[in-house]
């Protein structure tokens, strides 16, 4: 792994609502993130700072009004919609505070489905759907719909799902949010494993302090500014 | 990819089944009704065709009406005298003019209609009065005897033949039996008796419409010279109408125009009042299927009206399911969807929905028409094209009314689907 390589780099960026009225409103108002392949960031901030704007313009799924974004070497300002949906597809694995699974799709479909859009072949898909919920163990509940799972079993079978096209970075938009603490803490130990052993980059967008202080480097969002950033205990304690 | 969306599709219609029924109901509703309409209108053209088979393809019929006023106008003229009817003489110059070209005349006359009893059995009749050409376009299939011959025509002889049915009535059926044996008949408080040469095989089909009863109850045709009856009644010299059977091969259009122009300047010049026409089966039938599909058009139209609100009822309940599933669209387009992939994921749920509603529609349908035009006596089945053209139809639907919805759901931007609760 190329410790020097940066895998998010996005300056200056701006966003701004309802450009032009009477109401227009900035909610970033120039930030600067660099994050390095296979880094485990996160980026913490109150209800307001502009986080989720921030994870929205990271993940692509929103572009910013002013400033460069580059992912993965990719410039993600110049692409057009079909462009940012596949790179969303391969590049992004997301993980969302209310999972955001397929209701009525299997834990095995719900992991096949970026493999899906990916155009990934049926017997390939499955193959690696059972896998990835073999590693997060949860292969024993492969054909349970959501409805029949924990909210712990959901978070891991989205996770699964976040890695089925072997993404650049993961992006966590507050993971343990809706967890009782033992379960969250079990996402978080799936998180590091899967930073450790697979090098894979995450970006965890959190209110928690305490639970940004596990990663291995904390930016605080305050107002649309970055207004800190130091090193977590989970750099000491795993980072050797 | 195709094969997924119709999986996907499948599954989410199958978890609410009975929002999908009634969802395709009014699309069932509304093919069903096309395809009836459909089938009893081919059985209707069938059935004119088939008369016209039976009647025969090189028949037309001459009858006198009324001559057009001055103005144009038609009707409040005199009374019908026997001098305007086509008489015996008329009818055999025609014939020597248009000679090599009419082969005859066609002479059928139902002398009465009656029951014949024999001790406890009886046989409902029609009693007809036929000349050689007219027997001919009967077509009969002769089970026992012989048929009336020329000789018999010519000599107005006392023989009849008999029908199968009226054989089962009165002698069980045994036809040898019936051979030589009398119908005795009352017409007019007179009493004439007939004797039997001949049994033919009764049509399977007697007139249209059968009113449902057993048809063994049902008058049969018994056949006896023309002359005879003629002769017995005390002569008919004249008709309001006759049938005409031209020569094989002759131009019956033709014919049709030029026999009643010549009939009327030879004949009825003078006539103040009464004219002949003529028509043939074909154009009667052409006439026939005209309207008939004429009819059928305009209750497909409004078939079709039923078919368009069952459509916007598929509209309406797509736009529906993409609101309750606008946090799946945003998941799904962050998870990498194209918007054409998900426009081609909703417009493939509605094709399948309707679809659906289209097999079970076309097959109540066919079902329904087989049993209608059944209970017609000329029982049908739809055609394949129409099932075909009625499958592709309710398909097509499915894209033109999931179309707008799909795209609603293409283009929702992610952030705020992803939010939405």
């Amino acid at each position: 792994m190329d410790e020097n390589k940066v895998m998010i780099d996005a300056r200056g960026v701006i966003k701004k609502f309802n450009i032009g009225k009477e109401n227009e409103l900035e909610i970033l108002h120039g930030i600067d993130i660099r994050i390095m392949e296979g880094e485990f960031v996160s980026i913490v901030g109150t209800s307001g700072s502009g986080k989720s704007t921030l994870m929205n313009i990271i993940g692509l799924l929103d572009k910013p009004t002013e400033g460069s974004y580059i992912l993965d070497d990719i410039d993600a300002i110049a692409a057009k919609d079909n462009e940012l949906s596949h790179i969303r597809n391969r590049k992004i694995g997301f993980v969302f505070q209310n999972y955001n699974l397929i209701p009525r799709a299997t834990s095995l479909n719900n992991v096949e489905l970026p493999m899906l859009y990916a155009g990934v072949g049926l017997r390939e898909r499955r193959a690696r759907a059972l896998e990835l919920l073999e590693m997060v163990g949860m292969a024993e509940r492969a054909d349970h719909k959501p409805d029949e799972l924990s909210g712990g079993q959901k978070q891991r079978v989205a996770i699964a799902r976040a890695l089925a096209n072997d993404p650049s970075i993961i992006l966590a938009d507050e993971p343990t949010g809706a967890l009782d603490s033992v379960t969250g803490q079990m996402i978080m130990d799936l998180f590091r494993k899967l930073n450790l052993e697979r090098g894979i980059t995450i970006v965890l967008i959190t209110h928690s302090n305490e639970l940004a202080e596990e990663t291995d480097r904390i930016l605080t969002l305050k107002d649309g500014n970055i207004i800190g950033e130091r090193r977590g205990t989970g750099a000491q304690e795993n980072v050797c | 990819m195709f094969v997924e969306n119709f999986k996907i599709a499948l599954s989410q219609l199958a978890a609410s089944k009975l929002r999908t029924f009634l969802t395709a109901l009014g699309i069932i509703i509304g093919l069903s009704s096309v395809i009836i309409i459909m089938t009893v209108g081919d059985a209707m053209n069938n059935m004119a065709l088939e008369s016209m088979g039976s009647m025969g393809a090189n028949k037309f019929t001459l009858y006198v009406t009324e001559k057009p006023s001055d103005d144009g106008s038609v009707g409040n003229v005199r009374d019908w005298k026997e001098s305007d009817k086509i008489s015996n003489d008329m009818i055999d110059k025609t014939l020597e003019h248009f000679k090599g070209k009419i082969k005859g005349v066609s002479l059928k006359e139902e002398v009465t209609q009656t029951e014949i009893t024999q001790g406890n059995k009886s046989a409902a009749v029609s009693l007809n009065g036929v000349n050689d050409i007219a027997l001919e376009q009967e077509k009969l299939k002769l089970l026992a005897g012989n048929n009336i011959t020329a000789s018999d025509m010519k000599n107005s002889r006392s023989v009849a033949l008999v029908s199968d049915r009226y054989v089962n009535k009165l002698y069980d059926g045994d036809w040898q039996a019936a051979l030589g044996k009398q119908v005795e008949i009352v017409v007019n408080n007179k009493y004439y008796i007939y004797t039997i040469v001949g049994v033919y095989q009764a049509p399977m089909n007697d007139g249209f419409f059968g009113s449902g009863g057993n048809i063994d109850d049902m008058p049969s045709d018994i056949f006896v010279p023309v002359k005879t009856t003629e002769r017995q009644s005390g002569g008919n010299s004249a008709f309001y109408n006759i049938d005409l059977i031209a020569e094989t091969g002759a131009d019956m259009e033709a014919l049709t125009a030029d026999v009643p122009q010549w009939i009327n300047d030879t004949f009825y010049a003078s006539n103040d009042a009464y004219m002949v026409e003529a028509y043939n089966m074909q154009s009667y039938v052409e006439e026939m299927t005209d309207m008939v599909n004429t009819i059928k058009l305009a209750f497909m139209a409004i078939a079709a009206i039923s078919l368009l609100v069952g459509g916007i009822g598929v509209m309406n309940i797509m736009i529906v399911t993409i609101t309750e599933r606008t946090r799946e669209i945003g998941t799904r387009k962050a998870l990498g969807a194209t918007n054409n992939s998900i426009r081609m994921q909703f417009i493939t749920e509605a094709v399948v929905v309707c679809l659906m509603g289209g097999i079970v529609g076309v097959s109540l349908g066919v079902a329904a028409g087989y049993g209608i035009t059944s209970f017609m006596k000329v029982p049908t089945f739809t055609s394949i094209s129409g099932i075909v053209g009625c499958l592709l139809f309710s398909m097509s639907f499915g894209v033109l009314f999931g179309y707008l919805p799909a795209n609603k759901a293409a283009k929702m931007n992610p952030i705020d689907a992803l939010r939405y609760e």
